[in-house]
């Protein structure tokens, strides 16, 4: 018997605008408005102002530890552009960006990081879940929301990210596993930025590419550069067309970089070659949007003097108004436990003791929580 | 009016009815729809409710417990099956790291109205890592709620109680307790969460157990009336929250208390209840508190070893008697 092939593929790699300007007309003429590629740019400078001052928040010791988004700001804001506002988005910890182009509050955002849980909460209706801190855990969650959308009928889709460590849990396989087994409207959409913390890609994966971990499980898979927020644009709305037609999933990996450390708790200059990161400061997002603007007559220096200003006019009262929020009574840490508080919570809350050290359960103080 | 049924028909019963009355429950775990689940707990439900509710999934409980998270973020109410609570180990992390703390980390904007459920307990002569007893490992952590019933009744009151819960309930159902029949009534009825049963009155000793442990305690029960002593059984059907003030109310009036718990000893429920009774009843009390556990080995894989690790009657004998002062 021969031996044949029973399977082959190939893995593309979207690219529309490059490092080095050159733009694709045929795939991206009227892909974004021009109005609205000015506001994507705008957005992206305003969100860099703010990682800049979170870092300093967090370096003058007003916050706790802060993830920098720094150099991947097109894949969340272009992921969140292409999708509707009924999509979920379903993300970690770096995805600022598309968090704030959906309408999450900014302040919201500093004060979790401040250490402060009402960050958390947010606006209803935004479809936004919680940051997710494991690795990966929030993949399945995506999952579930699909499967949830396809449940009740509606056209939801939910997009989770996650980085390119994230590939290597458990969870990643067995939420691209479930998604494409019960045709389920998600997207999986990798932000490859070269390092799992300290951990390079290539010691992650010995595939050349993560996007090919999806055709084992039978399903589309992409690679765009993840720093061409049109390219990312682009996947994220055949993915979203997919999904909504035919209740497929996609994995999408964007190829970007962390041009900052894993988070403040971290220093990447400690194994990161000085070289790497200067070969990739010139491939920042903003670098090559501004210079889109440019060559069209859209943007100029006199217009980014000014955007600077509202960027720091702007993040400053968003920091002024985190700041301002008067801290928790530690009563308050018993609220969000059960959507009832059971008696053995109110007698911790009425006593401020944990069980070991409360009162007798007779005479204990329930005044407070009557 | 009440008719003779068995635990895993009571459970069912549990999840058809709330899925007749609520269109956004679901079930869904390995093998529940077309096998009927590994214990027959789903037996008939894949004809009744169909393939969109009732699911087979892939050997992937991580997979289908996080699954069941995302689902009830918008508003479903899922029932996830675990074929053995051994198995709910490797997705320990959704579990215990993401359902009980949705709530509280989403401030307060998605609660999490999930059950989990499925057969714990050794007996069955499953090999050791089959036969783990996760009441005190999962007990451990807020935001959870967690049931054990011990005879049908219970089973179907408790775990309509547990759909209907908007937090995220653990029930655990012992396999060696699937078969055992018991009075049902057809009407409908619910149990609270958080309340103990007194299953045998007495004077001499307060047995404290849940789930199998409860018939161990009465055959125990049974030897110890035969000596004179007479113990009162209490049930506690739920761990968490934990009835504490019916576990007083017995130990106030028999002075001597025995918790008998089929998990290992350290940090455990029982240690959680001893260490209760002892700050609550101080003074009532006539004796320390007495614990009775599984012994500290994995379940053996022989029969005969495997009966002998479990807090058997003969065990439960020996700690009444040496509490009382009759050893």
């Amino acid at each position: 018997m021969p031996v044949e092939p029973v399977f082959e593929t190939r893995i593309d790699r979207l690219t529309i605008l490059d490092e080095h300007g050159r733009f694709d007309e045929e795939l991206g003429a009227g892909l974004i408005p021009d109005e609205d590629v000015v506001a994507l740019y705008r957005h992206m400078v305003i969100c860099r102002h703010l990682d800049e001052i979170a870092f300093k928040l967090q370096r003058s010791g007003r916050m706790g530890t802060y993830p920098e988004n720094r150099g991947q700001e097109a894949t969340s804001l272009g992921a969140a552009y292409a999708l509707q506002k009924k999509d979920w988005l379903v993300t970690c910890y770096r995805e600022n960006a598309g968090l704030f182009w959906r309408g999450l509050p900014m302040e919201l955002v500093l004060l979790h990081w401040m250490g402060d849980e009402r960050g958390n909460e947010i606006p209803e209706g935004l479809n936004v879940t919680p940051l997710a801190i494991p690795i990966g855990t929030q993949m399945l969650h995506a999952t579930g929301l699909g499967w949830a959308s396809k449940y009740r009928g509606d056209d939801g889709i939910a997009c989770t990210f996650f980085g390119d460590g994230a590939t290597s849990e458990g969870d990643f396989h067995e939420a691209m596993n479930f998604a494409a087994n019960l045709d389920l409207p998600v997207i999986f959409f990798c932000q490859n930025n070269s390092w799992a913390i300290s951990v390079p890609t290539r010691i992650q994966c010995s595939a050349p590419t993560i996007a090919q971990r999806g055709l084992a499980y039978g399903m589309d898979c992409i690679q765009v550069d993840g720093n061409d927020i049109f390219a990312v644009v682009k996947a994220v709305r055949d993915a979203a067309e997919r999904a909504r037609t035919n209740q497929r999933p996609t994995f999408i990996e964007a190829v970007t970089y962390r041009l900052g450390d894993h988070t403040t708790a971290d220093d990447a200059r400690r194994y990161r070659d000085d070289e790497e990161l200067e070969m990739w400061k010139l491939r920042d997002p903003m670098i090559r949007l501004r210079g889109w603007l440019d060559a069209r007559g859209l943007w100029d220096d006199s217009k980014q003097a000014s955007l600077q200003e509202e960027a720091e006019a702007h993040i400053a009262a968003a920091v002024q108004r985190a700041s301002d929020i008067e801290a928790l009574p530690p009563t308050e840490f018993f609220k969000n436990m059960y959507k009832t508080m059971p008696p053995n919570l109110q007698q911790q809350m009425s006593t401020m003791r944990t069980s070991s050290l409360g009162r007798n359960p007779e005479t204990a103080d329930q005044s407070a929580v009557s | 009016m009440a008719r003779e049924i068995e635990f895993r028909e009571a459970l069912r019963e549990a999840m058809s009815e709330e899925m007749r009355i609520d269109p956004r429950v679901f079930l869904m775990g390995e093998e529940v729809a077309d096998y009927h689940g590994a214990y027959k707990v789903s037996k008939g439900m894949l004809e009744e409710f169909g393939p969109r509710r009732i699911i087979d999934t892939p050997i992937s409980e991580s997979g289908f417990a996080g699954l069941g998270i995302g689902a009830t973020m918008l508003g479903l109410r899922p029932i996830v099956e675990f074929m053995s609570w051994s198995f709910s180990l490797v997705a320990a992390d959704q579990i215990m790291n993401n359902a009980p703390k949705i709530l509280y980390m989403s401030g307060g904007q998605f609660g999490c109205p999930i059950v989990f459920r499925g057969n714990d307990g050794a007996g069955g002569q499953l090999g050791s890592t089959h036969s783990w007893c996760v009441e005190s490992l999962y007990a451990n952590v807020p935001g959870l709620k967690m049931i054990i019933p011990s005879d049908p009744y219970d089973a179907k009151g408790l775990l309509k109680s547990a759909i209907r819960d908007d937090n995220p309930v653990f029930c655990l159902e012992s396999e060696r307790l699937l078969s055992i029949k018991g009075d049902v009534p057809e009407e409908e009825y619910v149990i609270p969460i958080g309340e103990a049963v007194v299953r045998r009155a007495g004077t001499d000793c307060t047995l404290v157990g849940f789930g199998r442990t409860v018939y161990f305690c009465e055959e125990a029960a049974e030897e110890l009336a035969k000596e004179g002593i007479e113990c009162e059984i209490l049930d506690m059907r739920s761990i968490r929250p934990l009835d504490l003030d019916a576990i007083v109310a017995s130990v106030r009036k028999t002075n001597y208390c025995v918790v008998v718990d089929q998990s290992w000893s350290f940090a455990s429920v029982g240690s959680e209840v001893a260490a209760e009774v002892h700050k609550a009843c101080f003074d009532d009390l006539d004796n320390h508190v007495h614990r009775v556990h599984n012994d500290d080995v994995p379940a053996p894989y022989s029969h005969e070893l495997e009966q002998e690790m479990l807090p058997h009657a003969r065990k439960i004998c020996e700690a009444v008697r040496a509490a009382t002062y009759n050893a």
